[in-house]
C-alpha cells in the first residue's frame, strides 16, 4: 500500500516522471499518425533508433547535432529562470557564427587561437542579446517582440556581410574557411593525410567516428551546462538574477538593480546561442553561407529548454533527444516512404503535453486513484 | 423540524499532509445556518489549510465533507461554487487591470445571444446587490487603484454574487481598518439574517467575542475545542489557542529620546494615478523613540513609506537619515545607510514566494560577508544564520529549505520581521508589521519593536490599528491627506480626538 501511494506521489509530483510521460505521448501520438497514413509504427520507430545507434558514425552524427540544441536550450532556460523569455537565440546563434569567421581573419596558434574565436562568438552574441535586455529596461519593450526583430536583423546582417567582397569566396554563396588553428574538429586535417587514411583503415570504430565532422563542442556544451547550474544555484550573481525572475518588485527592495541584471541575463543568454553558432563555424561548417532562411537552432532551443524543465541538466538530456530525433527521423523517409515531417509532430506534441502539465496531472490522478480504490476494495 | 437541524456544513475527521507534515490532524467542524463560526489557531495551525480543502482548493488525506447531511466530494472550487461555497482569500485574488465589475462577474459574465458581454447590466445587478448588504464598491474603478478595504468588499461580492451561502472569509480583518472593520460587522449580519453561513477567521480575539456564535479553537493541526462564544472571555480565548498565558498589555520603560534620526523635510510624493498623496510633509523621528503614524488608509501613509525606502520618486523636498542626504537614493544605499523596512504588502514587497526561506533572509545581505565570498554563496553560513532566525523568531515549521510561498501568512510575516529586525538598523520602518500574527507572535513583535527602541534606535511605525500605534508609539503623529495635522505624546493621548485629527477636523481649523 505504502509503496503504491509513493508511485502516485512520483508520478503526479515529480517533474521528470511527467516529462517522461509528455515524451511517451509524443512517441505514441507519432505512431499513431504514421499507423494512420499506413505505415508500420514499429518499423518506423526500429528505423529510427538504428538509425541513432547502430553505427558509430550515426552515434557521432547524433552528438553533432545535439550540441548546438543543448547550447540554444540553455540559452532560454537560462533567461526563463530570470524572467526572460528569450525568442532571440536564433539571432544569436548567427551573430556567434558570423563572430567565428574571426578564425579567418586572426592567425595564432591553436591553443589560443581557439580560445579567442571563442571569446569573441560569445562577446559579439552575449551584445547582441544585451540589446534586447537594454531595450527593455530602458524603454520596456518586451523581450520577445524585441529578439524577434532582432533575429530577422541578424539574418540580414549575415546576409549582406556574406555577399560583399572581403568575406566572400569569390563566385559563390559562402565565405572564406577559417585557418585550421580555429577548428576544434577532431584531427580534422591528419585524418586526410595519406598516413591517416592508411593508419585508419586498420581502426575501424576511429574511421567511423571521424568520417563526420566529430568535434569538441559536446564537451563545451556540457561544461557550459555545469556552469549554468554553478551561476544559478551558487553565486550571487545567480542569486540576483532569480530574484529578479521571480519578484521584480521584491528584488527591488532587496536593493537589486533590476535594469542592470536584466542586461546581464540577456547578455549570458545570448552568449550562449552563440557560442552555439560559434562552435558550430568552428567544428563543423568551418564557413557561413547565405541564408534563405533561419537554420532553426535557436528556436529548436525554445522546445529543448522546456522539454528540460528549464533546468541545467535537464537541458542536456532535452539536447540529446531532440537531436537523436531530428538526426534518426530523417532516416523513416529513404528506409520506408514515411514523410520525416512525422518527427517535428511528436515533438510538437510532447512539447504540447509538457506546456499543459495539469491536462496530465488531472488525468493520472484520476486514473491512479481509481486504481486505487479498486485496490482497496479487494484487499 | 428535523430537516432544520441538519448542520449546512460539517466537516468530519479531515486530516492533510504536505509530505511527512500533518497540517490537519483529524478536524472536526461543524457550521450552522445562519451562524457566525469563527476558527482560531496561532500562525500555521491549518486554519487556510482547512478552508481550502472545504473550497476544493486541497484534496484531504482522508476525512468527509457534508453540505446541509449530503456527503460531497470538493475537488475543485467549481463544485465549491457550485455548492454554494464561497470563499474570500487571505491574500486577495483579484485581476488588478481589471475594473471592479469584471472582476465580479468574472467566470459568470452575463452574456447577450451573440456573446457580448452585458456590462450595464451586470453592473446593475451589482448596485443591486451592494446595497442590499450595505457593501459599498466603485463598480467602474480598476482594482489597482482602489484601497484594500474595497478590495475585500468586492471579493465579498464575488462570492455573494455566486449565490454563495457559506462564505468563508480568511482574516478579513488585517488589512481593513477600524471603521471598515465595524462595517464588516453589520454586513455579517445582514448576511447571517439571510440564513447564510460564516466562516471567519481571525485573530482579533475582540472581533471574534463580537460578530462569532461559535468558535472552533485548532493548535498546530489538531482540534482544541468547539466553544460558545458568549460564555468565553477573550483571555480564556487567547490562552486556550496558545496553551499558555499571554500578556495583552505592553509592558515598556519611559522613552529616552535623544538627536533626530530620520529627517523629513517638506516632502512631496506623488501615487499611481500621479496625484499628489504626500503634501509637502516634515517630520522627525528621534534616536530611542517610536513614532507612530495614525491615519485612515489612503492618506498618504505607503507612498510616504515607499518614497523614504527607495521604492517610490520623490517629487520634491528632503529625506535624511543620521544627517546623509537620502532623497532619491537606490533601495541598496538606503539600506547601506542602515534603514530597514518591513514593507506594507508582503508578498509584493517583503518577500520572494518561489525562493525558500533561507534565501528570503538574505534578500538584501546575500552578497555580504559571511553569506558570500568572491561572488559565491556560502551555503554553511547562510544555513546557520537561516536555523538561528527560525528558531528565535518562532517560524513554523522550522524547516529553512521549504518555500516561503508555502508558509502560512502569520509565518511569511514573521520571516520578514526576523531578517529586518536582525539588519539591528539605525531607522526601522515598520508598516503594519503584526499584520496576521497571531496574539503570541504579536506580543513578540512589540518586544521586538521596543527593545530596538531600547538599544537607542529610531522606529517609525506605521499601523492601521489605532490600538497598536496609541499602544507601542511614544509619539504619535496623525496624517491626513498627506500632511501631519497633529503631534501628540501617546501616553497621555484621547482616542476621540485623534479620530477626529485623523478624519481631518483639526486640520480645518489649524488652516483658517
Ligand atoms: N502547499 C503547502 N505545502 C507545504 N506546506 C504547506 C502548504 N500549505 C500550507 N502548508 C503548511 O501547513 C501549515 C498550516 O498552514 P495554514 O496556512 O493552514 O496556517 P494558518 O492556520 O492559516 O496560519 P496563519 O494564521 O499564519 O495564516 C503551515 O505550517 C504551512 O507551512
Ligand atoms: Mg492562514
Amino acid at each position: 500500500m505504502k509503496k503504491n501511494s509513493k508511485i502516485i506521489k512520483f508520478f503526479t509530483e515529480s517533474n521528470k516522471a511527467f516529462t517522461l510521460i509528455s515524451i511517451l505521448l509524443g512517441f505514441f501520438i507519432g505512431g499513431l499518425i504514421l499507423w494512420l497514413s499506413g505505415f508500420n509504427p514499429f518499423r518506423a520507430y526500429q528505423i529510427i533508433i538504428n538509425g541513432i545507434f547502430s553505427k558509430p558514425t550515426y552515434i557521432s552524427y547524433t552528438i553533432i547535432r545535439a550540441t548546438p540544441l543543448i547550447l540554444t536550450g540553455l540559452s532560454v532556460a537560462f533567461a526563463f529562470r530570470t524572467g526572460l523569455f528569450n525568442i532571440g537565440a536564433e539571432g544569436q546563434f548567427i551573430i556567434g557564427s558570423a563572430a567565428a569567421l574571426a578564425g579567418y581573419y586572426i592567425n595564432l596558434p591553436a591553443i589560443l587561437l581557439i580560445p579567442v574565436v571563442i571569446f569573441i562568438a560569445i562577446f559579439f552574441s552575449g551584445l547582441w542579446g544585451a540589446i534586447a535586455g537594454l531595450l527593455k529596461s530602458k524603454y520596456g519593450i518586451h523581450e520577445v517582440i524585441s529578439t524577434i526583430m532582432l533575429n530577422w536583423i541578424a539574418l540580414y546582417l549575415q546576409n549582406y556581410f556574406t555577399s560583399i567582397k572581403g568575406f566572400a569566396k569569390p563566385n559563390s554563396e559562402a565565405t572564406k574557411y577559417i585557418y585550421d588553428n580555429a577548428k576544434i574538429t577532431f584531427l580534422d586535417n591528419w585524418k586526410h593525410t595519406d598516413q591517416g587514411i592508411e593508419w585508419l583503415k586498420n581502426h575501424q570504430l576511429l574511421k567511423d567516428i571521424l568520417r563526420t565532422p566529430a568535434n569538441f563542442g559536446i564537451f563545451i556544451a556540457i561544461l557550459c551546462a555545469i556552469l549554468v547550474w554553478v551561476i544559478l544555484n551558487k553565486t550571487t550573481l545567480g542569486y540576483k538574477l532569480r530574484a529578479v525572475g521571480f519578484n521584480k518588485e521584491a528584488a527591488r527592495y532587496g536593493g537589486i538593480n533590476i535594469e542592470k541584471y536584466t542586461i546581464i541575463s540577456m547578455f549570458i543568454s545570448g552568449s550562449l546561442a552563440g557560442l552555439a553558432g560559434g562552435l558550430h563555424v568552428m567544428g563543423v561548417s568551418h564557413n557561413i553561407t547565405i541564408l534563405s532562411a533561419m537554420e532553426g537552432y535557436g528556436f529548436d532551443g525554445i522546445a529543448v529548454a522546456l522539454i528540460g524543465n528549464n533546468a541545467a541538466f535537464g537541458t542536456i538530456w532535452a539536447g540529446f533527444l531532440f537531436g537523436a530525433l531530428k538526426y534518426g527521423g530523417t532516416k523513416i523517409q529513404p528506409f520506408m516512404g514515411a514523410p520525416s515531417e512525422i518527427i517535428s509532430i511528436m515533438i510538437g506534441t510532447i512539447v504540447f503535453f509538457i506546456s499543459m502539465p495539469n491536462i496530465i496531472k488531472i488525468s493520472l490522478n484520476k486514473i491512479l486513484k481509481k486504481n486505487k480504490k479498486r485496490g482497496d476494495n479487494a484487499q | 423540524m428535523k430537516t432544520k437541524n441538519v448542520p449546512a456544513l460539517e466537516m468530519k475527521n479531515i486530516t492533510k499532509k504536505f509530505g511527512d507534515f500533518i497540517a490537519n490532524d483529524k478536524l472536526n467542524l461543524i457550521v450552522q445556518k445562519g451562524e457566525v463560526h469563527a476558527l482560531l489557531g496561532e500562525n500555521g495551525a491549518g486554519k487556510t489549510t482547512l478552508m481550502n480543502i472545504l473550497y476544493g482548493l486541497y484534496t484531504p488525506t482522508s476525512g468527509d465533507i457534508f453540505i446541509n447531511g449530503v456527503k460531497t466530494i470538493i475537488s475543485s472550487p467549481k463544485i465549491a461554487i457550485d455548492n454554494r461555497i464561497g470563499m474570500v482569500h487571505q491574500h486577495f485574488m483579484l485581476v488588478k487591470p481589471f475594473t471592479v465589475t469584471e472582476n465580479i462577474i468574472l467566470g459568470k459574465e452575463k452574456k447577450n445571444k451573440f456573446g457580448k458581454l452585458l456590462v450595464k447590466e451586470s453592473k446593475k445587478d451589482i448596485i443591486a446587490l451592494s446595497e442590499k448588504y450595505s457593501l459599498f464598491v466603485n463598480p467602474d474603478e480598476k482594482i489597482a487603484n482602489i484601497t484594500v478595504g474595497m478590495q475585500q468588499r468586492v471579493e465579498i461580492l464575488k462570492a455573494l454574487y455566486r449565490g454563495a451561502d457559506i462564505l468563508i472569509l480568511d482574516e478579513p480583518t488585517a488589512v481593513l481598518t477600524p471603521q471598515e472593520i465595524k462595517e464588516l460587522g453589520i454586513i455579517l449580519k445582514n448576511l447571517t439574517n439571510e440564513g447564510k453561513s460564516i466562516i471567519f477567521i481571525s485573530h482579533k480575539l475582540k472581533e471574534i467575542t463580537q460578530f462569532a456564535d461559535k468558535c472552533t479553537i485548532i493548535r498546530r493541526g489538531k482540534l482544541i475545542d468547539t466553544i460558545n462564544v458568549n460564555t468565553i472571555t477573550e483571555q480564556e480565548l487567547a490562552s486556550k489557542m496558545v496553551g499558555r498565558n499571554v500578556n495583552f498589555i505592553v509592558e515598556k520603560k519611559e522613552a529616552n529620546p535623544k538627536e533626530p534620526i530620520l529627517k523629513i523635510k517638506d516632502l512631496v510624493v506623488k501615487d499611481n494615478l500621479g496625484l499628489i498623496a504626500v503634501n509637502k510633509l516634515s517630520l522627525e523621528v528621534k534616536a530611542g523613540e517610536i513614532l507612530g503614524i495614525a491615519g485612515i488608509d489612503g492618506n498618504g501613509q505607503s507612498e510616504l513609506v515607499e518614497a523614504i525606502a527607495g521604492l517610490r520618486n520623490i517629487e520634491s523636498g528632503k529625506v535624511f537619515v543620521n544627517n546623509i542626504d537620502l532623497t532619491n537614493k537606490t533601495p541598496s544605499d538606503i539600506f547601506k545607510n542602515k534603514v530597514s523596512h518591513i514593507p506594507e504588502d508582503r508578498q509584493k514587497f517583503g518577500l520572494v514566494l518561489d525562493f525558500s526561506v533561507k534565501e528570503d533572509f538574505i534578500l538584501q545581505t546575500h552578497s555580504n560577508s559571511p553569506f558570500a565570498k568572491k561572488g559565491f554563496l556560502n551555503g554553511n553560513e547562510i544555513n546557520k544564520f537561516a536555523n538561528e532566525l527560525v528558531e528565535k523568531f518562532d517560524v513554523r515549521p522550522t524547516d529553512i529549505e521549504k518555500n516561503a510561498r508555502d508558509l502560512s501568512g502569520g509565518n511569511q510575516q514573521k520571516v520578514i520581521i526576523a531578517r529586518e529586525v536582525t539588519h539591528d538598523p539605525q531607522l526601522l520602518i515598520a508598516v503594519q508589521p503584526t499584520r496576521g500574527l497571531d496574539v503570541g507572535a504579536i506580543e513578540f513583535v512589540h518586544k521586538s519593536l521596543i527593545k530596538q527602541r531600547d538599544k537607542g534606535k529610531a522606529v517609525l511605525l506605521l499601523s492601521l490599528e489605532l490600538d497598536e500605534v496609541i499602544n507601542i508609539s511614544d509619539r504619535l503623529a496623525v496624517i491626513f491627506e498627506g500632511e501631519i495635522v497633529g503631534i501628540v505624546d501617546a501616553k497621555n493621548s484621547d482616542v476621540n480626538k485623534i479620530g477626529f485629527m485623523m478624519s481631518g477636523g483639526e486640520s480645518k481649523n489649524e488652516k483658517k
